[in-house]
């Protein structure tokens, strides 16, 4: 039985299909870009964006008056969204237009964001894509449990404690890289965890992730009272950038933006190609597809649907623990409680935004990492839009791209059914 | 002579069933032997124990004279066996080249799949067997003819010369089925063995070289074709003399009960599967609406029982309209629904069968008090029922789930018919039932229909439709493409129309259709 089809048991045709649904939202976004420009918006004001420090002066940007820059950008996004909702454009071109819309929106917001100040552009793909990274991981290990049916929301759990478990191994030992396996390997332990109980004894995937999420919580709170507040070691540091004092790192813009990370971006940014070609270009890929839309078919074919299941989520979890090194190891210098702070969950939303697919949910995830290197941003710069707002936008997306108005998302047929033997 | 495959001494038992009782079956090599029974007979168990998915309690298989231990799929596989599963066990969002080589992959360069050459592989299959496939296209986008012709290659590109194929035809058109055996006669003209499961009579006489006949777990005997006549088989079959038509007077039609004009819904893809489908039923007639699965009739029904709103046209009972109202107030017209999957809409599993007899009533006197159940009614009602139906329980407290699938539809039928009804509505009533099950239910529906109830009665055996129905309409594509009188046709005819190849006026008056000889 094929759960998506239960899903709509009314089976009306819809008048809001991709193409519409698209055209409507970017239609409302647009009024309320026009209205808002006009009416809030100095019409002096100028917006600067800066390209990266440059040592020498004078510094490279880009100089735009505020308010004509928004009110193109207004009219443009209105325009797609006409154009989408009634010329009913083919698939392919409603996909551009996606994208396109996406790029006008981002745009609008720095404008708006920079009147009368200065963003610097490149500081912010760079701050992206360096949030953007355990979303990453987190989307990764959440492609590579469904896709062989197994509901993983235990990711903010394995992190978490991937997070904890890493930094104690680090401090007592001294070293930053033992710590990166033990983080692994506790994300491994409680993916281990989710799969015996899962896969071997059918408890419901979701309560099992749930449980999986409060035991990280008592762990890794325990870890951090018994072992972490009082200790006698120096704090042991933060992975070191890997490129610095290269001539790579000192290339203006594109050093700044493909160079200047620490390791847990590159294992992200490798990653997501990697698992992509495992998927669907290995005979382990196609297997694992198989089972996690038709785990019979698999069987009779003689393919062993719960070891397929159990590499899978174990592999999954290290990859969460991965995730997890990047708060404690990486970023912070420290363990904090709860310092993953739902990122496992917003992985799991860039996955369904990216319909299982690596790459897809790696856009996404750059789009969640976008959106909160913009919020830092506003912050600091004390923009007049709440910036909130700007928080809240991936989740809009993510809800109409669920709700399969903008691209219909299709999770494996058999994601989150236990599978019984014959 | 050794024999390509022989079974000795099979034994299967499952709790409380002995499912295969030291079964001997032996398979030639080059013949396609029919292994007859009725459902629950033991021929998908022995079948899954050959494809190793079962392990037998007891017996020796034995492959060329050469004793062999299957324990796995991957066992069955490596020995030369594949099986064609009732169910395709195919992956509908993959390629058919994804699907054929899954679990037995071709690699390049160590770990990447190798698309091409798996693709060239199937293609000289299908040139050397005549399986015209495509394995670029996907299979959710093939029609089920050709789902089954990309089973039939999967099992040869895993070099089987062992072939089960369980009851292929159940969902063919007549086209198709004669397709199929074509396939089977040149797959054994080269040499491959085949053993072909069904419960068709028809079937075995157009195709098998040997049949083996099974009842309850044990082998009744084997015969030829040409030593057997359909009611032997029917006979070794059910193990008593059985009448294989349904007795009945003619029909007495009186005033139109249901009328359908123009009936448009949509699937849940939200294709138009029935796209303007017109007709009647009568008082006192059975109309039996004859067509391959798949081409809109479980829609039909789901939008008549209002468990699918329709898009367009009418539905009118007695003259009232009941276009998209609530199931309940179709029910309480007056309409009966014997529904196709009974264990999605026929009965709620894990309630006791006492309460399954009331899902209709439960919340009418004298089964409700206000806002409270009254079990003794409830009760009493259903021991009533269980007697009246011969339903087969230990107690009303039992729950519907461990009734076996002939009482399980006994009590479907029984709580249907235990109020007054103007109409009945029965999809499939018949499917998966021992003949047994099956007597009793056809009579119901014939009794019901002398006491001047109209039936609509929507079924994919042919052979159900024309001994029940007093007029048939044949559904193609979501259209009524025919409607005659029963006397009138054969089945050949029948069958031209439910491939779309011939098509009919519409006809309304009784007697309208030509009259022939």
């Amino acid at each position: 039985m094929n759960p998506v089809a239960q899903i709509n048991p009314g089976g009306r045709k819809r008048f809001l299909n991709r193409a519409r649904g698209l055209g409507l939202f970017y239609l409302v976004l647009a009024i309320i870009i026009l209205v808002w420009t006009l009416r809030a918006s100095p019409p002096d004001s100028l917006s600067r964006l800066g390209l990266g420090v440059i040592l020498q002066p004078p510094p490279l940007r880009l100089t735009v008056p505020t308010q004509p820059s928004l009110i193109v950008i207004g009219l443009l996004l209105g325009l797609t969204g006409l154009y989408a909702l009634f010329c009913s454009p083919p698939e392919r071109a409603t996909s551009m237009l996606l994208g396109g819309g996406a790029v006008l929106i981002v745009l609008g917001a720095i404008i708006a964001a920079a009147t009368d100040k200065s963003i610097d552009l490149v500081g912010l793909i760079k701050d992206s894509v360096r949030l953007a990274t355990p979303i990453m991981l987190g989307m990764l290990a959440g492609v590579m449990c469904e896709r062989c049916a197994i509901i993983n929301i235990g990711i903010e759990g394995m992190m978490l404690t991937a997070a904890a478990v890493g930094y104690m191994v680090s401090l007592y030992a001294q070293n930053m890289w033992l710590g990166l396996l033990a983080a692994i390997l506790a994300g491994g332990f409680m993916a281990t965890l989710h799969a015996l109980l899962t896969i071997q004894l059918m408890v419901d995937h979701i309560i099992s992730g749930t449980c999986i999420n409060i035991l990280a919580v008592g762990v890794s709170g325990y870890i951090r009272a018994a072992f972490l507040l009082k200790n006698p070691f120096g704090a042991p540091g933060l992975f070191p950038y890997v490129f610095q004092g290269t001539p790579l790192w000192d290339i203006p813009i594109l050093g700044t933006i493909l160079f200047q990370y620490q390791p847990m971006v590159y294992a992200a940014l490798v990653l997501v190609p990697l698992v992509w070609f495992v998927l669907f270009r290995t005979p382990w890929g196609l297997r694992t597809r198989a089972v996690g839309e038709h785990p019979r078919a698999a069987d009779t074919v003689g393919i062993d649907v719960f070891k397929i299941r159990y590499v899978n989520v174990i592999l999954a979890g290290c990859v969460a623990g991965l995730g997890g090194a990047w708060f404690s190891l990486e970023t912070v210098g420290h363990f904090d409680d709860l310092m993953t702070n739902n990122r496992g969950f917003i992985a799991l939303a860039a996955m369904i935004f990216g319909n299982w697919n690596p790459l897809g949910g790696a856009a996404g995830a750059l789009l969640f990492g976008f959106a909160d290197a913009l919020n830092f941003k506003f912050q600091i710069l004390e923009v007049n839009v709440p910036y909130q707002f700007i928080g809240m936008l991936p989740f809009i997306l993510t809800m109409i791209a669920v709700a399969g108005v903008i691209g219909r998302t299709t999770p494996p047929a058999a994601d989150g059914q236990p599978y019984r033997k014959q | 002579m050794t024999f390509a495959l022989e079974m000795r001494g099979i034994t299967k038992r499952f709790p409380g069933v002995l499912a295969n009782d030291h079964v001997d079956f032996a398979l030639e090599k080059g013949e396609i032997h029919c292994l007859l029974g009725e459902n629950g007979a033991g021929k998908s168990t022995l079948m899954n124990i050959l494809y190793g998915l079962y392990r037998p309690d007891e017996g020796h298989i034995f492959l060329n004279g050469h004793e062999v231990h299957i324990g796995a799929p991957t066992d069955a596989i490596r020995l030369g066996i594949g099986m064609v599963h009732q169910h395709f066990m195919l992956i509908p969002v993959m390629t058919v080249a994804e699907n054929i080589m899954l679990g037995t992959e071709i690699v390049k360069g160590g770990f990447v799949l190798d698309r091409n050459t798996a693709a060239q592989r199937i293609r000289e299959i299908s040139r050397q067997y005549g399986l015209e496939v495509d394995p670029n296209a996907y299979i959710k986008d093939l029609p089920v003819g050709v789902q089954q012709r990309v089973e039939i290659v999967k099992a040869l590109y895993r070099q089987a010369n062992i072939l089960i194929l369980d009851e292929p035809t159940a969902v063919l058109t007549p086209q198709e089925v004669d397709d199929l055996f074509t396939i089977m006669r040149e797959l054994a003209a080269q040499g491959k063995s085949i053993i072909f499961i069904t419960h068709k009579l028809g079937e075995v006489f157009a195709v098998a070289d040997r049949i083996t006949v099974l009842r309850n777990g044990r082998v009744v005997g084997t015969t030829r074709p040409s030593d057997a006549t359909q009611s032997s088989l029917a006979a070794m079959m059910v193990g008593r003399e059985v009448i294989l038509t349904v007795e009945k007077q003619p029909a007495r039609p009186g005033r139109t009960v249901l009328e359908v004009r123009d009936l448009k819904v949509l699937d849940d893809r939200g294709s138009m599967v029935v796209n303007g489908a017109t007709f009647e039923v009568r008082a006192g007639e059975v109309l039996g609406i004859a067509g391959v699965q798949g081409n809109g009739q479980t829609e039909l029904v789901e939008a008549l029982t209002g468990l699918r709103p329709s898009v367009a046209g009418h539905v009118m009972i007695d003259g009232v309209e009941v276009t998209n109202v609530s199931p309940r107030r179709i029910s309480e017209q007056g309409v009966a629904h014997i529904p196709e999957d009974r264990h999605e809409h026929g009965m709620v599993g894990k309630y006791p069968v006492a309460d399954n007899l009331v899902l209709n009533t439960y919340y009418r006197p004298p089964f409700a008090q206000g806002f409270v159940l009254n079990h003794r009614a409830i009760e009493e009602h259903a021991w009533r029922l269980v007697h009246e139906f011969d339903i087969r329980t230990p107690s009303v407290y039992v729950p519907a789930n461990n009734l076996s699938g002939g009482n399980q539809q006994k009590m479907i039928v029984a709580r249907e018919f235990s109020r007054p009804i103007k109409l009945l509505i029965a999809a499939q009533p018949t499917r998966g039932l021992d003949v047994g099950s099956i007597e009793f239910i056809h009579k119901r529906l014939i009794q019901a229909r002398d006491q001047g109830v109209a039936v609509l009665l929507v079924s994919a055996e042919l052979d159900e439709i024309m001994s029940l129905a007093d007029r048939i309409a044949v559904m193609y594509k979501g259209r009524i493409v025919a409607t005659v009188e029963a006397e009138q046709v054969d089945r050949a005819e029948l069958g031209l129309w439910m491939a779309g190849v011939m098509s009919h006026p519409i006809t309304e008056a009784v007697g309208a259709a030509e009259p022939r000889a």
